[in-house]
């Protein structure tokens, strides 16, 4: 019966994002759904990178390299799965749609290895570590990409077809992801995992005194936000129609950062407006590009000092607009 | 033969750099357990400074006609560049560590790297983004020595490294607040109690480390003849991994570390491939982190609860 009501659910969704995406196309302009597709891509990387910086306490100023190595995976297989899988199933939208879907899954599951791999050695050490490492796992991950001359090298990679990738992503495959993900995280977050991770951050060595087995949940929350990253990566190279290495640089993991900072470390819903208001704030400042960062930075700064929790804290929206009690928040400050 | 031996000196004079940067950096960890992020961009502005100061000593002049920069403004241009770099991480300090010092580990740090980023971008707005070359305040002299050759200006770096960090050893040795900050990296709430002006002590700290940087800086606008803004993110991160490697919080393991980057930088350009060049220093650090995290010459502390 639990599961009949679960497949319900889960098919009543994807209806309403079909519905909506119908409405999507029809009534929005390309510059419209350029800036809402972005927002959906936004929110996988900050709930993502929020799960490691927020809930856990560990900080990664390199997620770009994750979503660098989601989207040429993705791209990469995509290009590959391509030709045997329309010939297995035809063309149209269910081979389009198998084929998106695993790349997008392997892209991740390659970021999520590659997670493992930067996580391993630098979690078992205090959390600051993993700021550098990560940062310099970003850059060198960005030069691989850019000497790798069978993913196009500095040009970057466009796929077998002249024309570029093939444009998969649309509003239904974003938001089906962005839902599932915003679903897996929250899950996670409010799960007895998600309570030691959130304890992990509140006091690791108390924490430790309690059993609770840090560095494996430390990685293990980290694997899983680089493999979001890399999902993310996947959707934005099939935004794009292609996936070169500039797209990747530190400035995209400061981004990041910025949209759970803004939002509130910890708190899913405010990463989720965090993605959402760089998504726009990106387009509103097209025409101050040379002075985004400077601002960034400025407003990185002010909010540590004036409010280091961000706009929510770690509380969730329905907390202020159910007006609980703070009992019933998650960590709390 | 030559080549190695070629490649051991130019690894010294970039390795030397290194460990002034290093030095800030674990003077910094050593005492508030902060990795100051905007270290690396103190040292890109004390390198500006240092290209901006020799313009006002006329050094146009002196390149026209040929003649040398004297001695005096070249030592006058490096104390200028210390001077204001001290000033500059002063600052930093004061108006953006100061506030969040008391605050969990995240939120320093993240203040850290919004400050590292401020000073990269408002660099390249006041700077300009392009590369600019470095004014010669040294005149370059090759000489040969048995088959390698040798630069003036590789020794002058490796010379005034070394003088500087002799200086330093003396100040965090012999005097006062070396003492001072000696006590404050092993206990600062201890060092409070007994009467020591922590903010005073922490002020000194990040002028001494940011006056060594911009030293650096301006041995790098030398060693490497063009400067742009973004010079301080990579320089400044192998430097971090310098201090690691060394053991951070540990002056003499900062040089170490940084001589032993700069060696295996230059050893990796030289016999794999200069593409790799800058991929080592990373291997190096996961490498330290798995096997010795406290590094070569740290001390292993058990955190209490």
């Amino acid at each position: 019966m639990r599961a009949l009501i679960r497949a319900a659910t889960i098919a009543g969704v994807l209806l309403v994002i079909y519905l909506l995406q119908l409405g999507f196309e029809s009534s929005l302009n390309d510059y419209v759904q350029r800036i809402v597709l972005l927002s959906g891509i936004n929110i996988i990387l900050a709930v993502g990178l929020n799960l490691i910086n927020g809930t856990t306490g560990q900080f990664s100023i390199g997620h770009a390299g994750f979503m660098a190595v989601g989207a040429y995976g993705a791209a990469y297989l995509g290009a590959k799965l391509a030709p045997p899988l329309h010939s297995l199933l035809g063309p149209g939208a269910l081979a389009n749609g198998v084929i998106f879907n695993i790349a997008l899954l392997m892209g991740g599951l390659f970021a999520g290895i590659s997670g493992l791999i930067v996580g391993m050695p630098s979690l078992r050490l205090r959390g600051d570590y993993l700021a550098v490492v990560t940062l310099g796992f970003g850059e060198i991950i960005r030069i691989l990409f850019n000497n790798a001359s069978f993913l196009g090298a500095a040009t970057g990679y466009f796929g077998d077809d002249p024309s570029g990738l093939p444009a998969y992503t649309n509003f239904f495959w974003v938001f089906a992801w962005v839902t599932a993900i915003v679903v897996l995280i929250h899950n996670l977050t409010f799960s007895q995992t998600g309570r030691s991770l959130i304890a992990i951050r509140e006091d690791e060595i108390a924490a430790e005194a309690m059993a609770t087995p840090t560095t494996r949940l430390k990685v293990t929350a980290f694997a899983i936000s680089a493999a979001t990253a890399g999902i993310a990566g996947g959707l934005f190279a099939h935004m794009q129609a292609g996936v070169r290495p500039e797209d990747f640089r530190f400035e995209k993991s400061i981004d990041m950062i910025v949209m759970i900072i803004v939002g509130g470390l910890g708190s899913i819903s405010g990463a989720i407006l965090g993605g959402i208001f760089l998504a726009v704030s990106l387009e509103l400042m097209r025409d101050l590009q040379q002075y985004r960062l400077v601002l960034y930075a400025l407003l990185l700064i002010v909010i540590m000092i004036v409010r280091p929790q961000g706009l929510l804290g770690s509380r969730e929206l329905h907390h202020f607009l159910r007006r609980r009690p703070k009992s019933g928040t998650v960590g709390g400050a | 033969m030559t080549q190695f031996f070629q490649q051991i000196i130019n690894g010294l004079s970039l390795g030397s750099i290194y460990a002034l940067i290093a030095l800030g950096y674990t003077m910094v960890y050593g005492i508030l357990k902060l990795i100051n992020f905007a270290h690396g961009e103190v040292f890109m502005v004390g390198a500006y400074t240092g290209l901006y100061a020799a313009g006002a000593l006329g050094i146009d002049a002196y390149e026209a006609s040929g003649r040398a920069f004297p001695l005096y403004l070249a030592l006058a241009v490096l104390v200028a560049a210390m001077a204001a770099a001290a000033l500059l991480g002063v600052l930093i300090e004061f108006l953006a560590y100061r506030p969040v010092r008391t605050a969990p580990r995240l939120t320093p740090l993240i203040t850290a790297i919004g400050v590292s980023l401020f000073l990269q971008n408002a660099g390249m707005l006041v700077f300009s983004p392009n590369p600019q070359r470095y004014p010669a305040i040294l005149r370059e002299v090759r000489f040969e020595l048995f088959g390698v050759i040798v630069t003036n200006i590789k020794l002058t770096i490796f010379g005034v490294a070394l003088a500087l960090m002799f200086g330093l050893h003396l100040l965090v040795q012999k005097t006062w607040t070396g003492r001072a900050m000696r006590a404050l990296s092993f206990n600062i709430d201890a060092a409070k109690l007994m009467g020591i002006d922590t903010n005073r002590v922490i002020r000194s700290t990040f002028a001494i480390g940011s006056a060594l940087a911009a030293a650096g800086g301006i041995l790098f606008g030398l060693d490497q003849i063009t400067i742009n803004p973004l010079m301080g993110v990579l320089t400044g991160l192998k430097a971090f991994v310098a201090a690691v490697l060394g053991g951070i919080g540990s002056i003499p393991g900062a040089v170490v570390g940084g001589l032993l980057i700069g060696l295996a930088e230059q050893l990796t350009a030289g016999y794999l491939s200069p593409a790799y060049r800058d991929a080592i220093t990373f291997v190096i650090l996961i490498a330290i982190l798995l096997l010795k995290p406290e590094g070569l010459l740290g001390v292993v502390r058990v955190e209490k609860v």
